[in-house]
């Protein structure tokens, strides 16, 4: 079912958790809702669930308007951060709560709780009480008992954070399963941009509650909207640079570094504003390319870390420092110095720190 | 640390212990086994302390006392009149001071009162409260067009006035344990709950009460063996007399009266003796019960 917002806010006391939110879900589509704590995204899920009244704006679920729907009548599911599951209810209790509710006959209730069961893959512990459980299966028992009913819409609640790093992995690849197997609209709350980037077909990213931007998890990667965006989203964190526009010689200027960066392609200088951001990723530093009129910038290089797959180097630009992430298989023995090739960039408005252009390779030869 | 105790160590352990033994001892094990034994007392010079012959006698008596099966039956209208209301009102008032209402630590305090207030001095309350003419209970019943009833007078009534205070007394206390074990409930069970679709009263059916059943089941036991033993409140209420006509008599009323009016030590002990089998059957019926209901 298709989810609309409009103009959605919600205040508490002096505070704006959440800052006129308009955007549309698609149905089928698994949206993230993403940023640091106090962003306001549980308080956007609450209001989804019906736990928190709005305070302006407007809530569609479909073509039904819901802002005054209780909970229980909203039909949803919902899978909170500590799964919430009812300690004094079996395995299959638990999953069968929400229909003995809807007061779906014994038999049938049955059915459809052991079969949702095996969606999730736990039909071999439903006489076990939740206390018995490991953290993964009591997440696997939440969500079975979010679906059990058929709902309409799917919340999560930061459903991952209880997990360790490897359960974590396992189980947002189960949620996206289970998600395209049921093709429920879901939404996911989280503050872990990469588990965002991974499963979600759209982030919802904000910011002291509001909305930065809302995109595809690779658009928001490549052309974030502003410099917050651009800085969320990625580990290692993106490189930084205040630099001035040279706008005859058509290149950036970092500041305090004798660097200059050329600004390649069709673009119009003219437009920029004199002081810039430049934003560079750490996997868009290469050592080696075909095309030779990339941008080329020395690094002088203090720590080089070997993760397996790639290598981290911590250096500097003349004065700024500076992250690169380049292949593993670079033999880089002791140098101190390196050249690499800045593959893409980012220019940001140093006042409004929106974006205002990306360099993605083209242009160069 | 995993030495074995040498006699000095246990030696200081149990000088740090002397103190509660001693008075434990003294006043409660030892009368315990003393009045077993005396049960037991079939023909007994209390003035020389002189047990001439052991035997049965004493409870042969008691179980041909129409009396003692009178104090027995008063007993356990008591208890079916006191157990179920005090658990359920105790609960009840404590899910409304458990809900975010203005002046909640107030009523908390207010229903606490009657804990910590002397039986005495409520039993005076409330022969004011029962008062044939100028009590408040009959006035309000004048309102319904109910004649003044002689709540203190009637061997009738006498039972359910006691049976009324006594309600209202054990309130305070259970509705703090009540509230100690409502805020133990985890608060996003009741969310996950209402998005499950389970409306006001499924909530407070389905989670509430199984998730309050350990502290239920305490409440209960506590409330059923207080129950059994009520004897002040019998005492103050009727002015140091078992209601009308004996008509408020309990076991330990009974007790009181064949040891200290009548002197009959052994049929005392004796009737304490079976007081005592009857609590403990019930207990463990509770404990039983118990073990299968209150999981999780």
């Amino acid at each position: 079912m298709e989810i609309k917002l409009t103009n959605l806010a919600m205040d508490f006391q002096q505070t704006k958790a959440v800052n006129d939110l308009t955007i549309t879900i698609q149905d089928g589509h698994l949206v993230s809702i993403l940023g640091p704590s106090g962003c306001g995204k549980s308080t956007t899920l609450n209001m989804l669930a019906g736990l928190y009244k709005p305070t302006a704006g407007e809530i569609y679920f479909g073509d039904k308007l819901v802002n005054q729907v209780e909970p229980e009548h909203r039909e949803i599911g919902m899978v909170f951060q500590n799964y919430a599951l009812y300690p004094h209810l079996t395995v299959l209790k638990n999953i069968m709560f929400p229909l003995k509710m809807a007061k779906v006959n014994k038999k049938e209730a049955f059915e459809r709780a052991t079969e949702m069961a095996k969606l999730v893959q736990i039909d071999h512990l439903l006489d076990r009480k939740p206390g018995q459980l490991s953290g993964g299966q009591q997440q696997r028992v939440a969500i079975a008992r979010a679906l059990v009913k058929n709902p309409k819409v799917l919340l999560l609640d930061e459903p991952l954070s209880n997990l360790d790093a490897r359960l974590r992995l396992e189980m947002r690849e189960e949620i996206r399963r289970i998600q395209k197997e049921v093709g429920i609209t879901t939404i996911f709350v989280t503050h872990d941009q990469e588990e965002a980037m991974s499963i979600s077909d759209k982030i919802l990213l904000m910011r002291d509650g509001t909305l930065q931007q809302y995109t595809t998890p690779l658009e928001m990667y490549d052309k974030p909207s502003n410099l917050f965006v651009s800085q969320f989203m990625g580990n290692p964190p993106i490189n930084i640079y205040k630099a001035t526009v040279n706008k005859e010689l058509k290149r950036v200027e970092l500041k305090n570094s004798n660097v200059h960066i050329p600004l390649l392609g069709n673009v119009d200088v003219t437009k920029f504003p004199e002081d810039v951001i430049v934003g560079i990723r750490p996997e868009s530093f290469v050592s080696e390319t075909s095309s030779k009129e990339l941008p080329q910038v020395s690094i002088s290089i203090n720590l080089i870390e070997r993760t397996g797959r790639d290598t981290l180097l911590s250096g500097k630009i003349g004065e700024q420092q500076v992250r690169a992430l380049i292949s593993s298989k670079q033999q880089l023995g002791n140098v101190e110095e390196l050249s690499l090739y800045i593959t893409e960039f980012t220019v940001f408005d140093s006042e409004t720190e929106n974006s205002i252009w990306y360099f993605d390779g083209e242009g160069a030869q | 640390m995993n030495q074995k105790p040498t006699l000095k160590d246990t030696l200081i352990g149990y000088s740090y212990l002397l103190p509660a033994l001693i008075i434990l001892g003294v006043f409660s094990v030892y009368p315990i086994i003393k009045s077993f034994f005396m049960s037991f007392y079939a023909d007994y010079d209390f003035f020389k302390d002189i047990v001439h012959s052991y035997g049965f006698d004493n409870f042969i008596y008691i179980f041909q006392d129409t009396e003692f099966y009178k104090s027995l039956t008063n007993t356990f209208i008591f208890v079916i009149g006191v157990v179920p209301a005090s658990i359920s009102i105790s609960l009840v008032i404590a899910i409304l001071l458990n809900s975010k209402i203005k002046f909640g630590k107030l009523f908390r305090t207010i229903y606490f009162l009657p804990f910590v207030t002397s039986v005495v001095a409520i039993a005076i309350v409330w022969q004011w409260i029962y008062h044939s003419e100028y009590g408040i209970l009959n006035y309000f019943l004048g309102w319904f067009g109910i004649s003044p009833i002689e709540w203190l007078n009637d061997p009738k009534w006498s039972m359910p006035a006691l049976i009324i205070m006594c309600i209202w007394k054990s309130l305070g206390y259970n509705i703090i344990l009540f509230l100690a074990g409502l805020q133990n409930i985890n608060p996003q069970y009741y969310l996950a709950a209402q998005i499950d679709g389970a409306s006001k009263f499924k909530r407070f059916w389905h989670i509430t009460v199984p998730l309050l059943s350990p502290t239920t089941f305490f409440v209960s036991i506590v409330v059923l063996i207080n129950s059994f033993k009520v004897f002040d409140e019998v005492f103050a209420l009727f002015n140091g007399r078992p209601g009308p006509g004996y008509s408020a008599q309990t076991i330990v009323y009974y007790i009181f009266e064949k040891f200290y009016n009548e002197w009959e030590f052994g049929i005392a002990s004796a009737a304490a003796f079976v007081l005592f089998i009857i609590i403990f059957i019930f207990t463990l019926i509770q404990l039983y019960v118990g073990k299968r209901k209150v999981n999780y």
